[in-house]
């Protein structure tokens, strides 16, 4: 399950690495949109974010539909790997906080026993 | 280092874990080389707070920090991000203080999905493991946090991993 998940992970950060894909997950987050929608909101050319699109969809984090000329987009089915991607960034958060943290206790500890010698 | 801390295994020891414990719940869990006393004081009083709530690695920086750790009392966070033109704050509510084991507080900043964190501090042979809970009022809130924190609400985190992708050459599909 780790070493699954690890690989998992992997391609969905490489995928959410860049502000416009994650702009795009936002957007799609709020309702579906069509391709030339989101580049037309993104400013690019519609081949840019068709690029953008596919490094999503291959990441499992958008899944596209074709109906008729128009290719409309909406957030991906692996909700479960989106949300590993999440849990280890916020682990990564919580890990640089408590890290800096150890720092901060090392010094009141030192403090405290400093303290103590001197009665 | 001491080896020999029963109640904490060698994994548990310094490396945090984040669980998704049920729909509603989210769980930290870290290991503290220090009795739990000196644990809670690092939680509760701001200008030790500030040091490390906000490291230099996130790229923001404290506006301010306001933190009344009395049960009934209130705390305000304010940030500042390079790339953001607004200050965010992050406050709420104390519900429950109890030195040095138990803290719990409300998280108001967004809408009414906000979470109720508890934060314990178990004191065991010298060490102290720190469990913080996150509760969130239904699955639908849990899940929004997630989807939302993935694309935007953690920019912060984001940019800490961009630079971690760019350092290991897989950013840029």
């Amino acid at each position: 399950m780790v070493q699954y998940a690890t690989a998992q992970i992997d391609v969905s950060f490489a995928a959410i690495a860049d502000a416009t894909r994650r702009g795009v997950l936002e957007r799609l987050g709020r309702a579906e949109a069509s391709v030339s929608e989101l580049a037309d909101k993104f400013q690019m050319t519609l081949t840019g974010m068709k690029k953008h699109i596919h490094v999503l969809e291959q990441a499992g984090l958008v899944s596209t539909e074709k109906i008729g000329r128009v290719r409309t987009c909406r957030l991906g089915p692996r909700r479960l790997e989106e949300e590993t991607a999440w849990i280890e960034a916020y682990r990564q958060m919580w890990a640089a906080r408590f890290d800096t943290l150890d720092e901060i206790i090392e010094e009141l500890k030192e403090k405290e026993e400093g303290n103590g010698r001197e009665r | 280092m001491d080896a020999n801390v029963e109640s904490v295994s060698a994994d548990e020891k310094k490396s945090t874990t984040v669980e998704r414990k049920s729909e509603c719940e989210l769980v930290v869990t870290r290991a503290f080389n220090a009795p739990a006393r000196i644990v809670f004081e690092a939680w509760t009083k701001p200008e030790l707070l500030k040091r490390w709530w906000a490291p230099k690695s996130f790229g923001v920086s404290f506006v301010s920090c306001e933190a009344d750790a009395r049960t009934g009392g209130t705390y305000r966070f304010v940030f500042r991000h390079p790339s953001a033109d607004q200050p965010m704050a992050f406050f709420g509510r104390y519900i429950e203080v109890t030195p040095p084991s138990r803290l719990v507080w409300t998280n108001e900043e967004g809408d009414e999905s906000g979470q109720i964190t508890t934060v314990t501090f178990e004191e065991r042979g010298g060490e102290t493991l720190v469990v913080m809970h996150d509760l969130y009022p239904s699955k639908e809130a849990l899940d929004e946090a997630i989807a939302s924190g993935s694309t935007s609400g953690f920019s912060e985190t984001f940019t800490q991993l961009d630079e971690l992708l760019v350092s290991q050459g897989v950013a840029k599909g």
